[in-house]
């Protein structure tokens, strides 16, 4: 099995949550360009997908001294052990050395869920249906995202397709690097709140390394020694203090499905 | 009567054989003529002298056109060049109607498949020959053979229902991608080729 050990470059994200109003734009985008169908009427909080999706989290006190804070939660890239692709039967998972992104193989997946039960964030999901779409929006598919069909498990990819393109953009011109400007997650283009950040970790250079290594920053169960990939920021004590914990209520308009 | 009793697992052993080899491989594909016959040889070279490139471009963003579209036919194919029944069909057909023809792509790969033609032509400079063999001065198209239960063009697969590659070009699975890229020392993740 490979390694993250030999990682060209380490890509990651910050979310300033500070900044996030919880409007679900990133769920949106992130949905369309990912070919991920709007829920069915039967859907739950369970059975649907959004590989973002927005928690809502208080500080436990009662109104008028309440706090909220709006969490958008996808895949974490987990750097360390990471225990969806440990625990998979069949390979269907794997942490790209090169990039650091957790890849999910939706043709190689048996549909165990496993790495569901596995995944301490709660970002993976479970296609209970082939999927659907509305009459005239199957038009407007992303050619560059396969749909994925009933029986598999899928998950925030980092958008890896806008990676592809990035790569053929540097092919045709000659450069062995992408310009990381060609390269930006469709949540992170679509945030009118400029809450989330992306870029390389291990460049030293980058505004996403930077925010990272700042006072702000904490990740989600830290303690469990996962090494996520995804970083949050906040000058709230009270949220930061939330890493530890699960979170616990959802915000129902804010979950699709 | 031990003679023709030696005989029944022979006898047995060759249906088997046969119909593994010589039935199942004619019952597994159903094969399809392609809406125009299409004469590579006519417009590349001395033909018509347009290049590969004329036709299969690759954009300046490293996108490949993949098989021209019907405006493009038209700039020459207004109205027929020459006699040919197939070409006056095309013209009726396809040009004056503006309608695109529904080509069928011998190389198509599954939806999940990632390939990115500008890698392996700008940058590792492989000619279109290593996976498409002759078809780039090919004079006719041959039948679409298509796996009736995968839906897949033969051309993955290849040939030899055995899998015994005798061309480079000879089929493009999975395996035939990676065990080109392993020469060039070139290791993929899975998320590199899937999408
Ligand atoms: C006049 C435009 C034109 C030119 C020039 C041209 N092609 Fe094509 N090409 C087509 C059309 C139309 C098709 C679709 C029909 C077919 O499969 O041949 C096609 C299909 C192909 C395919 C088949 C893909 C598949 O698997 O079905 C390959 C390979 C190909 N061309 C290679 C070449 C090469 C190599 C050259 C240069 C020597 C070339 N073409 C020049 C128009 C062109
Ligand atoms: C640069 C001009 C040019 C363009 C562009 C062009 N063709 Fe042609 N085409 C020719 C010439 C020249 C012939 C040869 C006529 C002849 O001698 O019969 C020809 C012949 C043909 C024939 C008849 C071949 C036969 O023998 O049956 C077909 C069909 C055809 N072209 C299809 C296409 C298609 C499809 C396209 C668009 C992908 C296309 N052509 C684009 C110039 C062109
Ligand atoms: C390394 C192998 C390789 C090389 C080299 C290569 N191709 Fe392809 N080609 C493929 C594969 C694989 C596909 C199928 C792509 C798919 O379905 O996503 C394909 C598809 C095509 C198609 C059909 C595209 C479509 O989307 O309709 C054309 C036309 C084509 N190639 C032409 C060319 C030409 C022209 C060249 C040379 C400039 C070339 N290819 C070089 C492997 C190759
Ligand atoms: C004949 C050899 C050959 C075949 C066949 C081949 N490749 Fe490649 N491929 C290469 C080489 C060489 C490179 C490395 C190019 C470089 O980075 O210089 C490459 C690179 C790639 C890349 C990396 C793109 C990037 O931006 O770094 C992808 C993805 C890829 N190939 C997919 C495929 C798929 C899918 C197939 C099968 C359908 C395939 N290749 C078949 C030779 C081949
Ligand atoms: C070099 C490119 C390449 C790499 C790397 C690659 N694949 Fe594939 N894979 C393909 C192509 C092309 C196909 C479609 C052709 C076929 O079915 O063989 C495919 C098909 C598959 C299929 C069959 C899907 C179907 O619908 O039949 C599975 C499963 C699969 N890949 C899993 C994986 C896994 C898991 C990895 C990582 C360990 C991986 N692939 C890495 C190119 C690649």
């Amino acid at each position: 099995m490979r390694t993250v050990t030999t990682a060209r470059s380490r890509y990651g994200m910050v979310i300033d949550l500070d900044r996030c109003t919880g409007c679900g734009s990133c769920t949106v985008a992130c949905s369309v360009e990912n070919n991920i169908p709007p829920g069915t009427e039967n859907v739950t909080e369970r059975t649907g997908i959004t590989w973002m999706r927005v928690y809502e989290a208080d500080d436990g006190k009662s109104f008028p001294d309440t706090h909220s804070v709006f969490v958008p939660i996808m895949c974490q890239q987990c750097g360390n052990e990471t225990p969806c692709m440990s625990v998979c039967p069949q390979n269907a998972v794997e942490v790209d050395p090169a990039t650091g992104i957790v890849g999910q193989i939706p043709e190689r997946c048996l549909g165990c869920r496993y790495c569901m039960a596995a995944c301490p964030y709660h970002a993976r999901y479970f296609n209970w249906w082939d999927p659907k779409w509305p009459a005239g929006m199957e038009a407007a598919m992303n050619p560059d995202v396969a749909p994925r069909m009933r029986g598999v498990v899928e998950k925030c990819n980092f958008c890896q397709s806008r990676l592809h393109t990035a790569r053929e953009r540097a092919a045709s011109t000659g450069r062995t690097a992408i310009d990381p400007a060609d390269y930006v997650p469709a949540c992170v283009e679509a945030c009118p709140q400029r809450a989330i950040t992306f870029g390389d970790l291990d460049d030293s250079d980058s505004f996403v390394a930077a925010l990272a290594a700042g006072d702000r920053a904490f990740r989600f169960l830290s303690r469990i020694g996962t090494e996520p990939k995804v970083w949050y920021l906040s000058s709230r004590e009270w949220v930061r203090n939330l890493s530890d914990r699960v979170v616990a209520r959802t915000r129902k308009e804010n979950v699709r499905g | 009567m031990t003679i023709t009793r030696s005989l029944v697992p022979i006898a047995g052993l060759a249906t088997g054989l046969f119909a593994g080899w010589v039935v199942f491989p004619t019952v597994l594909y159903t094969t399809v003529d392609q809406p125009v016959q299409f004469n590579h040889a006519a417009h590349t070279g001395n033909g018509a002298g347009m290049s590969c490139q004329d036709c299969h471009a690759l954009g300046q963003d490293g996108r490949f056109a993949g098989i021209p579209g019907i405006h493009q036919c038209a700039e020459c194919h207004e109205e027929p060049i020459g006699s040919s029944e197939n070409e006056r069909r095309f013209v009726e057909e396809y040009v004056q109607q503006n309608r695109e023809v529904p080509w069928l792509v011998y190389a198509r790969q599954p939806d999940n498949a990632y390939f990115p033609h500008v890698v392996h032509v700008h940058k590792a400079k492989l000619a279109c020959e290593t996976c498409h063999g002759k078809h780039g001065s090919s004079s006719g198209l041959r039948p679409y053979e298509m796996n009736r239960i995968s839906g897949y063009s033969r051309d993955i697969w290849g040939s030899s229902i055995a899998g015994i590659k005798s061309q480079a070009w000879d089929g493009m699975k999975m395996d035939d991608c990676i065990s080109c890229h392993s020469v060039h020392n070139n290791d993929r993740a899975c998320i590199d080729c899937h999408k």
